[in-house]
């Protein structure tokens, strides 16, 4: 965690910090921790700075000279003095219903993993599942912390087309569609919710390091759910952590 | 009095774009933007207009459009043979459509991608600091026949257009110029010599998001921790396929980033047809 990053230029407007380790939780938060300090205490101009697993990087609004300076300060900045803070963290609870006119590929999987549908959605509502990052599509969230025994192969013949908030696992991750794609997930279930709004000042009501934990709807539990979405009424709730 | 332009035909794929989307990364979203910034720029500077005004980008086969404003226009990058309503028009030049003009374009001489500047602007919805269309962003996702484009109205004042020289580009030319990418170091010695020896075919499957090129190369790399990727990032997937992301490209990938365009390069890249051939140089 403490070893100076590999430090690159990514084309003529981007900066990239690239840590050897795999990533956890505990490097997640550290990975933010550096973040903020590029953002507050290194670099002046205007800059968006994004992070993923195990890397940052710091994207200029232009190609202009200050990048070369900046990427002088920051090779030669000791990023070893950042401190872990005791990181508090949002935590979101999120309605899923596993209800079989959404779970396309459950019974595939419990078939596969040898798992009944019951013990699928007890494994996938128990953990408090981490956001690394948002990537793939606008609003789509990279999670960590998806049990082991859940882990699937993605599908061999990719679906054309998966719904609005279907909640899919490939290989040893979670995720739920922000919007109607063509996608090889398996399909376990769907979540009524926003994840991405254009018209909002904040597109997503998310950023990295919350934590997410689903809790299971039934059909009608979601249908109402949906309305109120529909109708502007649905409220997000989060608690501090 | 009408402020638009109306789309009697639409073109393959033409789309409305400024110079994307900055400071939404964090939230998934593509930068987007002109393919070819250069052109765009210099269709913009023949106007006198902002750099981010946006512009009509247009891909292959152009559109017919109608003018019931009035307005100034120019036309950059890809050539094609185009009119106003019996006259011709060139590139790079600025023109003034009286109101009830048609510009038409017909056929593609060279390059692929045109940019069609308005006086100050296509006003579209600005959705997250830019009108550049983008499916789940804008409403609007391509132009479609009978759309109305809105633009400001203009009055013709009787003047020299405004002359701009250019320095040569280059991007009609088959040189790209590349960095090393992150994970060049990975790739061994006799298959790096390849990379600038060899040359590449534009696929075609190319789009806004990527573009293909059809040679492969031996590879034993795996893919890598997924990882941010900007337009002009080189992929090399398993099967030894160069993939080069362009304006439309997600944030974050899980291929080895193995080369980065210059910006110039991405522009040059932009203006090349499928079956086109391209080599690497390093900047």
């Amino acid at each position: 965690m403490k070893e100076q990053p590999q430090i690159s230029m990514l084309g003529e407007r981007s900066i990239l910090l690239q840590w050897s380790w795999d990533f956890s939780e505990e490097n997640l938060y550290w990975l933010l921790e550096v973040r903020r300090f590029i953002e507050n205490k290194l670099i002046k101009s205007k800059v968006e700075i994004i992070n993923a697993y195990n890397s940052i990087l710091v994207v200029y609004a232009s190609t202009i000279n200050v990048v070369y300076d900046d990427f002088i300060v920051l090779k030669s900045t000791d990023f070893s003095t950042i401190k872990n803070e005791e990181a508090k963290s949002r935590l979101y609870n999120i309605p899923v219903c596993y209800d079989a006119h959404f779970a396309l590929d459950i019974d595939f999987l419990s078939e596969q993993n040898k798992l009944s549908k019951r013990e699928i959605i007890n494994l996938h509502t128990a953990p408090e599942y981490i956001l690394y990052f948002m990537g793939f599509l606008p609003g789509f969230l990279y999670l960590g912390g998806m049990h082991k025994k859940l882990s699937v192969p993605r599908k061999n013949e990719p679906r054309l087309k998966i719904e609005k908030g279907a909640v899919g696992i490939a290989e040893n991750q979670t995720g739920i569609y922000p919007k109607s794609s063509p996608g090889g997930w398996q399909i376990i279930g769907n979540c009524p919710l926003n994840f991405f709004d254009p018209n909002a000042e904040n597109p997503s009501p998310f950023s990295a390091g919350d934590r997410i934990k689903f809790y299971e709807v039934d059909k009608e539990e979601y249908d109402e759910i949906s309305e109120l979405v529909k109708s502007g009424k649905h409220t997000l709730k989060s608690e501090i952590k | 009095m009408s402020d638009f332009i109306e789309v009697l035909s639409p073109g393959f794929y033409s789309t409305i774009q400024d110079l994307g989307r900055f400071g939404y990364a964090k939230f998934g979203v593509p930068q987007s933007g002109v393919m070819d910034s250069f052109s765009a720029q210099k269709s913009n500077l023949l106007l006198n207009n902002k750099q981010d005004a946006a512009v009509l980008e247009i891909t292959m086969t152009g559109p017919v459009l109608k003018f019931h404003a009035a307005c100034y226009f120019a036309l950059s990058g890809a050539k094609f043979l185009t009119e106003l309503n019996d006259m011709a028009i060139e590139n790079d030049k600025a023109y003034f459509a009286a109101q009830g003009s048609v510009l038409r374009f017909k056929s593609l001489v060279s390059g692929f991608r045109s940019y069609l500047a308005i006086k100050d602007g296509f006003l579209s919805d600005v959705k997250l600091g830019s009108r550049s269309m983008y499916d789940g962003i804008t409403d609007a996702v391509r132009l479609k026949k009978g759309d109305h484009l809105s633009v400001q109205v203009q009055e013709f004042k009787n003047q020299k257009s405004a002359r701009v020289s250019f320095r040569e580009s280059g991007i009609f030319k088959p040189g790209i110029e590349v960095f090393t990418g992150p994970e060049w170091k990975q790739i061994p010695e006799t298959i790096k010599q390849r990379f600038l020896l060899d040359t590449f075919t534009v696929s075609k499957t190319g789009n806004r998001m990527a573009i293909q090129l059809d040679e492969k190369l031996p590879n034993k790399m795996q893919g890598i921790i997924t990882g941010p990727v900007v337009p002009g990032t080189v992929q090399l997937t398993p099967a030894g396929k160069l993939i080069v992301l362009m304006r439309d490209c997600q944030v974050t990938g899980g291929y080895p980033r193995v080369l980065q365009l210059t910006e110039m390069a991405i522009n040059t890249l932009a203006q090349k047809r499928p079956g086109d051939l391209i080599n690497f140089k390093f900047k």
